[in-house]
């Protein structure tokens, strides 16, 4: 990987690839973007992070034509240039790859590919000349999808190959992609770079927006860092470290690792024995797992998703019911029985943060205060009398969990919807952990959080271990889980694959146990 | 029963498909751009009604055409500018057009002609008359294929022609073309179309119309052809048996002349106790087979009859992600 490679010797008189101006947006009197000024040489691949909210969606949702700046100018390869809309983008040479993938999913690659950018009125003449090319760019630079494949049967990684070859099928010059590795395996993540490597090389302009300090490390040549809306700092990557950049995104220093000391794991909490889910569709989704959990540590399940993590949760939460045994400090618990609900598990002092927070976790239309008390509503401390709740006691203690779980701002008669995702994550990890709970299961405890959120939520967890409780930790970030937990169990396909200690392995024997290969040894 | 009895069956069953051919490629390209219209029916009877009033009064077939088209394309843009541009709901619109063109055809009919709700009898120019087919009396002497050519390909009016093209017609358009690419991708994922740079208002809006336009022929044919005269519901549930008859044919042409096929073949059977009473040596009460459209249509609306999987986005107006 040629990351940081030198780029001093092109001459001065290049003009930049994309130039911006004095970019400002408001939405009503938020303001996404300040003032906003950028160069992207050609030929580089420039990253931009930030925290959630910073700006960097905005900033390239206008240059792909989705909003419209208030006041600043965009320059394409020198020329001022307007960009309406994604039309205007993409004859401007500028390509997107979204985070969530724009791709009909019933329609094959190439239809995809040619869909907006056909050459006539009938299909066959485009579908034949979309044919050769992708033939051309799989040879060139390792893009290889099956053309005739039916998008929902790819893997996301294909997938995403797919979203960059429509955009180099529209002759894209600049390529922007939005946190693009977020959904992919360590080695699907790599590959994914030697080809945005590869497209650079081709003289390629590549903007990739992402929250990974170390991909910025690893792959860009240049880097911006925004923060509430402004540009704070463009740098060469070269010159700079993991730490400035974590700094200048918060605007304070911050821990990248998990202050932690090592575990003193207890007795067993939890026991599950042969766990087996079977969904409605008849496939099987667990295929026999065990494990244990003991008290005073965290046990992090990693795994790319759909591996069959969400349904151990589920099973675990009481959303789902399995076949196979379940000892909770010693007690025998059929997970066959559908009367083993989350109330139940709760009330054994099994507290669940479900994965999708906003889909599982809260009701978004309700108040914070309410949300602070589902899943425990019937405590008696928050009955009036046989028939009514008592709900300014609800409010006054919902209010005193979000203060202390610093939810900002801490006013529990806010709908749920009105606070930003690492501050909803905090209202449901509020309500769980403030019960104090014999086991705590969490699911992504910071997908979409800002890095100062996640420092806090991290605290937090390891705090909880620190009283002696057990943690089942669940997690796509191979990040999150290596410096959280003190066990790694690896799911693939519905199976463990292998327990890892933290301190005795790496990400890339990690992400081979992930991919489904045991054979560690040889493959390392 | 004899071989001409058959012919006669099926001959009838093509006429009584024809309007439900027309109507279900009509929801097909509609759904598939991803408006539900359940007011299918509505439009039908509008188109009915104003090709039969306008060929009355005219004494020309065309020119009632042309208003019932006419019709059923200013219903569809009602539908359009409620579902596609103020985004409200689908089923909702759909329905309201169904009331209203119920309403609205018996009332102006009086209002016209005073015949209680109904349009003079319609003759001569004022009808689509059946065609006889080249050579259709000389090769009907010859058995089974010259009289199957003869009693079953030839004598059915311009519009049975016309609809039965309409299938691979509709299959090229969706499946071949530009155009059909875009629409069928605006009923899976719009989000995709638009940041192709596709417009998926202008690409509904045309759907929409060549739904009028198909609901359109289907009143003219039903009114013109098929009768002689606009009677009150003349539809009579076609528009809601041809959505049966699509999610039947899995959105798809060729499978959609099928399943009208056989709608229309059921149909015909009510016209022909007796040819039952033949076939099956039982005495199915006319009331029974009268109601055996509208029977299948319930089993294959509770899905008795395979998975058939609706476009995606169907049902739900495009906003753009803010």
């Amino acid at each position: 990987m040629s990351a940081g490679s030198d780029k001093a010797g092109r001459p001065d008189t290049v003009d930049p690839a994309i130039e911006l101006r004095g970019i400002s947006k408001s939405f009503g009197h938020v303001q996404a973007n300040k003032d906003i000024s950028m160069r992207v040489m050609p030929g580089t691949i420039h990253g931009i992070i930030g925290e959630n909210g910073a700006g960097k969606s905005t900033l390239m949702s206008i240059l792909y034509g989705f909003y419209k700046a208030d006041a600043g100018e965009i320059l394409v390869g020198g020329e001022r240039t307007d960009i309406p809309d994604s039309q205007a983008a993409i004859a401007a040479g500028i390509g997107m790859v979204f985070q969530h993938f724009k791709l009909v999913e019933n329609f094959t690659v190439l239809e995809n590919v040619i869909l907006g950018a056909e050459d006539g009125i009938r299909l066959k003449p485009s579908l034949a000349r979309a044919r050769s090319l992708l033939t051309e760019l799989a040879r060139e630079y390792e893009l290889n999808v099956d053309p005739d494949e039916k998008i929902e049967d790819l893997s996301v990684g294909h997938q995403q190959r797919v979203e960059i070859l429509k955009a180099l099928y529209r002759h894209a010059d600049i390529l922007i992609l939005d946190e693009p590795t977020g959904v992919l395996t360590p080695s699907e993540a790599d590959h994914l770079f030697r080809i945005l490597n590869g497209l650079r090389d081709e003289g390629k302009t590549i903007i990739l927006i992402t929250h990974k300090l170390r991909e910025i490390m690893d792959v860009t040549d240049t880097v911006s860092v925004m923060r509430r809306g402004e540009m704070t700092a463009t740098v060469r990557t070269s010159g700079t470290n993991p730490q400035e950049l974590a700094e200048l995104m918060v605007g304070r220093k911050v821990l990248l690792r998990v202050d932690k000391k090592p575990a003193e794991p207890g007795r067993k909490v939890l026991e599950i024995e042969d766990l087996r889910v079977v969904d409605d569709d008849g496939v099987e989704r667990l295929k026999g797992i065990d494990l244990e959990l003991r008290q005073g540590e965290i046990l992090g399940i990693a795994g790319v998703a759909g591996n069959g993590q969400s349904e151990l949760l589920q099973v675990l939460g009481g959303c789902r019911s399995a076949t196979g045994r379940i000892r909770l400090n010693g007690e025998e618990i059929d997970p066959a029985d559908h009367a083993l609900d989350g109330q139940v598990w709760r009330g054994r002092g099994v507290s669940h943060v479900p994965e999708d927070r906003q889909r599982e976790g809260l009701i978004l239309d309700f108040f914070a205060w309410e949300n602070v008390a589902f899943g425990y509503h019937h405590a008696p401390e928050y009955q009036k009398s046989r028939w009514l709740m008592d709900n300014a006691a609800i409010r006054r203690e919902s209010g005193k969990k979000m203060e202390r779980f610093d939810v900002r701002p801490p006013i529990p008669e806010l709908a749920a919807r009105n606070f930003s995702g690492g501050n909803q994550q905090k209202i449901v990890l509020a309500r769980e952990i403030e019960r104090d709970p014999d086991v705590l299961l969490v699911g992504q405890p910071t997908r979409g959080v800002d890095i100062g959120a996640i420092e806090f939520i991290h605290q937090r967890i390891v705090e909880l271990r620190d009283r002696g409780k057990a943690i089942l930790l669940l997690s796509v970030e191979l990040d999150e889980i290596l410096s959280l937990a003190d066990r790694i169990a690896v799911m693939f396909d519905g199976r463990i694959m292998g327990e890892r200690m933290p301190d005795q392995t790496s990400e890339h024997e990690l992400g081979l146990l992930m991919a489904g290969i045991t054979d560690t040894a040889s493959a390392a | 029963m004899d071989f001409l009895t058959l012919l006669q069956v099926l001959d009838t069953s093509v006429r009584l498909a024809t309007p439900l051919l027309f109507a279900c490629l009509a929801g097909l390209v509609c759904e598939r751009a991803g408006i539900f219209d359940i007011g299918l029916e509505g439009k039908m009877l509008a188109s009915a009604f104003f090709s039969a009033a306008v060929a009355a009064i005219s004494g020309s077939v065309w020119i009632g055409l042309l208003a019932g088209v006419m019709a059923s394309v200013a219903l569809a843009g009602v539908h359009g500018l409620a579902s596609i541009t103020f985004r409200g709901n689908q089923l909702i619109s759909g329905v309201a057009i169904n009331f209203l063109a119920s309403g609205l055809t018996v009332l102006i009919a009086q209002d016209w002609f005073g015949q209680g709700g109904r349009t003079p009898s319609l003759s001569g120019g004022a009808r689509f008359n059946e065609i006889k087919l080249p050579f259709a009396d000389l090769l009907s002497g010859l058995p089974y294929i010259g009289q199957s050519y003869a009693e079953l390909f030839s004598g059915h009016s311009l519009l049975v022609y016309v609809g039965f093209l309409t299938v691979p017609l509709t299959w090229w358009v969706i499946f071949r073309t530009r155009f059909g690419l875009r629409l069928r991708a605006a009923g899976e994922n719009p989000e995709a179309v638009d940041t192709a740079g596709v417009n998926v208002i202008r690409i509904r809006y045309t759907a929409i119309a060549i739904c009028g336009l198909l609901c359109g022929l289907a009143g003219v044919y039903l009114a013109t052809g098929l009768q002689a005269g606009f009677v009150k519901e003349m539809s009579s549930g076609r528009g809601f048996i041809a959505l049966a008859a699509l999610i039947f044919a899995k959105w798809r042409p060729w499978y959609a002349l099928f399943s009208c096929l056989l709608f229309g073949f059921f149909q015909a059977l009510s016209f022909r106790p007796d040819v039952v009473k033949a076939v099956t040596s039982l005495d199915v009460p006319g009331q029974l087979l009268d109601a055996l459209p509208y029977i299948l249509t319930v089993v294959i609306l509770a899905g008795f009859v395979g998975k058939a999987i609706p476009p995606r986005a169907g049902g739900e107006p495009y906003v753009k992600e803010s």
